[in-house]
């Protein structure tokens, strides 16, 4: 059984409660930090191991920008900051 | 004054080393006695007066202080056998574990160990946290090694049983260590390895873990008290080292006798218990320590710990002085800003005024009248600093030398800003600054409307008040704090100030179309409202002149002002879509005037947003608003004072054929049931999915019966008079529901408990008096009388098994959700929006990218919404599109 549930993966990304993930090219990185006057571990984290970060191949370092479906304003987005452990 | 600044940039906490002890300490303490036949403190004892001056006028023989002066000073005690430290066993069990137990290396080849310590270097300097984690990584897989790879030594598992005894297990079986042989194995840790284990070896040595020198502390941390009978009472402490020291000398002496092992094994124990002990007296599995009298003595973790202790109860939290605290009760003719204060609390708080030419003959005036002529003062300062009590002071003289510079003591008068409280402090609204007005009699005063705030009422609430002592904090109170800026809650951006229970009925009676007033009325209702202007025209001017209360209503309200909405009573056949309506339940106001509808608790009401009085106090601002409350709702109180308010038995009287209406209401349901109960007994009942047959027999009939109660409540409704009390409260929303009136005047309905019908007590049935396995509605809760004709005793005893969950219910909740709060409180606490509408930790990190994810503050938004089209539009055209 645990076998054959292994072997039935689907793209997560394609979920309805999973929001859209990308990872931000650095040049945008920079960018966005600096808009936001942090440092890359002031953002929240998010580690390597998520589904969400394997999935989209972010690796340690890199920021993730997603897109949220927020109640009191529609979209959102924001951004996360990958960490190794 | 200039004060050096200092910044604290990191703190580093250690282990006390025994040489560390023995420097800090005074005196070695020898003797478990305290004082000598004339109650003077021994030499070498507890009492040591080395150890600090505490007594007024004792000069300390170490620092050469008085008592006020002396800081106090260590002693110490020098076990003559190592004992284990309690806080620390656990430590000691991973140290044992993770190194040899004849080399003392940690069980890790050397290139590993090399290869760690690089490693734990580059992760303290930038992630302590990380550091933490290699530390447990380390030691676990340390701990795994069962051959030394330093030295070959076979390692044998070690067993840690608390608090405080290891062994080892050895082929021959399981052998005690004891802290003696503890200690030598970690004197041979050495410091590479130490800090492999996470800790700093300078700092913290794992063999200062065991105990071999005692610190004992100041009398200061342990005073004594002199009981009114003359007899001394120790502190927990001193009885505890007490303790230590005479099993210590004991142990002491034994050894140097040479007696039996055993013997000595015992004493030893003894000294472990009693070190262990005096340090946490609430260890598992051993005894705790008590006092003669059967009191558990108190350790030295049991001062720090919990609610009551170091932390929570001293340090987080204080009692403090300029404050008050007594029974609360209402006056509605007081603003909402102010405080009744009672002339003995006003006699007591101070404020301290500065003396300025402006001010000097005021002062004068209060130093003059004292401190027992309210209002005077209490202490007069003068510019060196020394305070004056005027109680024994010649006052005529003080009030003469009085000059600027000086300072005095004022009683509380009116006018003063302070701070008012009521727990529990849930939300912001729980402390609001108040104005004082100081009046006669014993408790705190305030207007109604700040009940919904403070959730008070007057069965024997008490609250608190605070003097804010400097300009600074008085002028933050006066205009960050008053309860005129605390109308509009954070929570969910509406009033949440507003009119209760009397307020709402007297709002709707004065505006009903049924009341016309006479000019001696119109006059009355003004004068107490504090109206000053012109009467207005009346409204019906022949056969007499009459005004309606929707005249005086507008009277208050801006002359631009706008506005359409449904009222509370719009319902069943009261209901109004628009202002072309018969049943004046569709309020309508435009430039000003108050033409159709009535108020009620959607008008006038505490915690009703995008009602008429949320548009008033956005609009309008809190100075209006507080101008509204404080006069318009008066109005209110004062005309169902006129016309008298009441409720009588009569008006939940029922006539006989409502009553036989209902009767066959509850014939025909009480039929479905028996015949759903028919079908479950022969089996042919279906199921609902996911639930057993049971379980469906009884959503069955708990709908058949929920259903009848409706209808039930429908007959009620359409055969009592809309027009009397009671159904006017419940109708405008000011006490009470239609259910509450369904309940007087036709049946109290299914009680229950955990949601299902009362069955538990006798076997297969609630109370004797029904057979085993009746499931019908009567034998399971179903209450067909009323309060109006009575329960039946065997109804009584269904309604107190339902009530009584409810009082459960709500104690456990306080204490649960009290809990989360608190919880929720610590990690959020530090949490701030910045100028950029980021929300962020004081380290900077980021917790939102825009506030809430709209930016909105919930206070000075509408609803939560950042703004309400359909008002605003409403607001400029007059009308709603």
């Amino acid at each position: 059984m645990a076998r054959k549930q292994k072997k039935q993966k689907f793209n997560i990304l394609e979920h309805e409660l999973v929001p859209k993930h990308e990872v931000v090219p650095p040049e945008e990185a920079v960018r966005i930090l600096r808009e936001l006057g942090v440092s890359p571990p002031q953002l929240p984290w998010i580690r390597v191991t998520d589904p969400v970060v394997q999935a989209i191949g972010a690796k340690p370092g890199d920021i993730v920008r997603i897109y949220r479906k927020s109640p009191t304003s529609g979209e959102v987005v924001v951004y996360r900051y990958v960490v190794g452990y | 004054m200039v004060v050096e600044e200092k910044i604290i940039k990191a703190i580093k906490f250690g282990v006390l080393s025994p040489d560390e002890i023995r420097k800090m300490s005074v005196t070695a303490i020898v003797t478990s006695e305290l004082y000598d036949e004339d109650g003077r403190p021994i030499q070498g004892g507890l009492m040591d007066p080395r150890l600090g001056a505490i007594a007024p006028g004792q000069i300390c023989p170490t620092c050469g202080n008085d008592a006020k002066g002396c800081p106090g000073h260590f002693g110490h005690i020098d076990l003559a056998r190592p004992v284990i430290h309690v806080g620390f066993a656990k430590h000691i069990y991973d140290a044992l574990r993770a190194t040899c137990r004849k080399c003392g290396r940690l069980l890790l080849p050397d290139v590993e160990v090399k290869r760690y310590l690089t490693l734990l270097e580059r992760l303290e300097e930038r992630w302590p946290l990380l550091a933490k984690m290699l530390v447990t990584v380390v030691k676990k897989r340390a701990s795994k090694v069962m051959e030394c790879p330093h030295c070959g030594e076979k390692q044998f598992k070690i067993v840690f049983e608390k608090p405080y005894t290891y062994y080892e297990e050895r082929p021959e079986g399981r052998i005690q260590l004891n802290p003696m042989e503890v200690r030598s194995r970690l004197e041979r840790i050495p410091d590479w390895d130490v800090r492999l284990l996470g800790l700093d070896p300078m700092e913290a040595r794992p063999e200062w873990m065991v105990l071999t020198v005692l610190p004992v502390p100041p009398i200061q941390v342990r005073p004594s008290i002199v009981l009114e009978s003359g007899i001394r009472a120790e502190d927990d402490l001193t009885h505890k080292l007490a303790d230590i020291v005479r099993t210590n000398e004991r142990l002491r002496s034994l050894l140097d006798s040479g007696a039996p092992q055993r013997l000595i094994d015992e004493h030893w124990l003894l000294l472990q218990y009693h070190v262990a002990t005096y340090i946490d007296n609430e260890l598992p599995r051993i005894p705790v320590a008590r006092h003669r009298g059967g009191r558990p003595l108190k350790g030295l973790a049991q001062r720090l710990k919990g609610k009551e202790g170091r932390f929570r109860g001293n340090l987080s939290g204080k009692r403090v002085d300029y404050s008050a605290r007594t029974v609360i009760s209402p006056d509605p003719n007081i603003s909402v800003n102010e405080v009744g204060v009672p002339y003995e609390i006003a006699k007591t708080l101070t404020v301290r005024v500065t003396v300025t030419p402006w001010n000097i003959e005021e002062m004068r005036r209060y130093v003059l009248n004292g401190p027992d002529r309210w209002p005077g003062a209490n202490y007069v300062i003068r510019p060196d600093g020394r305070k004056i009590d005027l109680r024994y002071a010649d006052r005529k003289r003080i009030a003469e030398m009085l000059a600027p510079g000086w300072a005095v003591e004022r009683h509380l008068k009116d006018g003063d800003i302070v701070l008012f409280n009521r727990q529990p402090s849930l939300h912001r609204m729980s402390i609001m600054a108040h104005i004082v007005k100081v009046l006669p009699g014993r408790t705190f005063r305030l207007n109604l409307l700040v009940c919904p705030p403070y959730n008070a009422d007057f069965d024997g609430d008490e609250m608190n008040l605070h003097v804010p002592r400097t300009e600074e904090a008085q002028a933050e109170a006066r205009e960050l704090m008053l309860v005129q800026y605390h109308i509009l809650s954070p929570r969910y951006g509406g009033p949440i100030i507003g009119g209760v229970q009397d307020y709402v009925s007297g709002a709707y009676l004065l505006t009903s179309k049924a009341n016309l007033l006479s000019l001696e009325d119109v006059v009355d209702l003004l004068s107490a409202a504090g109206y000053r202007g012109e009467i207005p025209e009346p409204a019906v001017l022949s056969p007499k002149r009459r005004w309606t209360g929707k005249q005086l209503i507008s009277l208050f309200l801006p002359k631009e002002f706008n506005f359409r909405g449904k009222a509370r009573v719009s319902s069943g056949i009261f209901a109004c879509e628009d202002e072309w309506c018969w049943n004046d339940s569709f309020i309508t106001i435009k430039k000003g005037e108050l033409l159709t509808g009535v108020l009620d608790k959607k008008a006038v009401g505490a915690e009703q947003p995008e009602n008429m009085m949320h548009w008033l106090i956005k609009e309008y601002g809190s100075d209006y608003a507080r101008y509204v409350y404080d006069h318009m709702f008066k109005m209110f109180i004062r005309f169902i004072e006129k016309r008298g308010f009441t409720m009588t038995v009569d008006d939940v009287a029922l006539p006989p054929e409502a009553k036989e209406k209902i009767r066959e209401i509850l014939r025909e349901a009480e039929k479905k049931v028996y015949e759903v109960i028919e079908l479950y007994r022969q089996g042919k009942l279906e199921p609902v999915p996911g639930r057993t047959l049971e379980e469906t027999l009884e959503l069955r009939i708990l709908d058949i019966l929920s259903q009848a109660r409706k209808q039930v409540e429908d007959i009620v409704v359409n055969y009592l008079d809309p027009f009397n009390n009671v159904f006017i409260m419940a109708r405008t929303g000011a006490r009470g529901n239609e259910l509450n009136i369904t309940q007087m005047a036709a049946l109290l309905g299914q009680q229950s408990v955990r949601g299902e019908r009362i069955h538990r007590g006798y076997r297969g049935r609630f109370l004797p008096h029904f057979k085993p396995g009746d499931l019908g509605p009567a034998a399971r809760g179903f209450i067909y009388g009323n309060f109006y004709d009575g329960l039946s005793p065997l109804e009584v005893f269904f309604h107190a098994a339902g009530g009584r969950e409810g009082l459960v219910d709500t104690a456990v909740r306080t204490s649960q959700s009290g809990y989360m709060q608190r919880r929720l409180v610590n990690a959020l606490q530090d949490l701030r929006v910045e100028y950029d509408g980021t929300v962020r930790t004081p380290y900077g990190e980021l917790v939102q990218f825009v506030y809430g994810e709209d930016g909105v503050d919930p206070m000075k938004s509408a609803h939560g919404k950042a703004v309400n089209i359909d008002r605003e539009i409403e607001r400029v055209i007059g009308w709603r599109v």
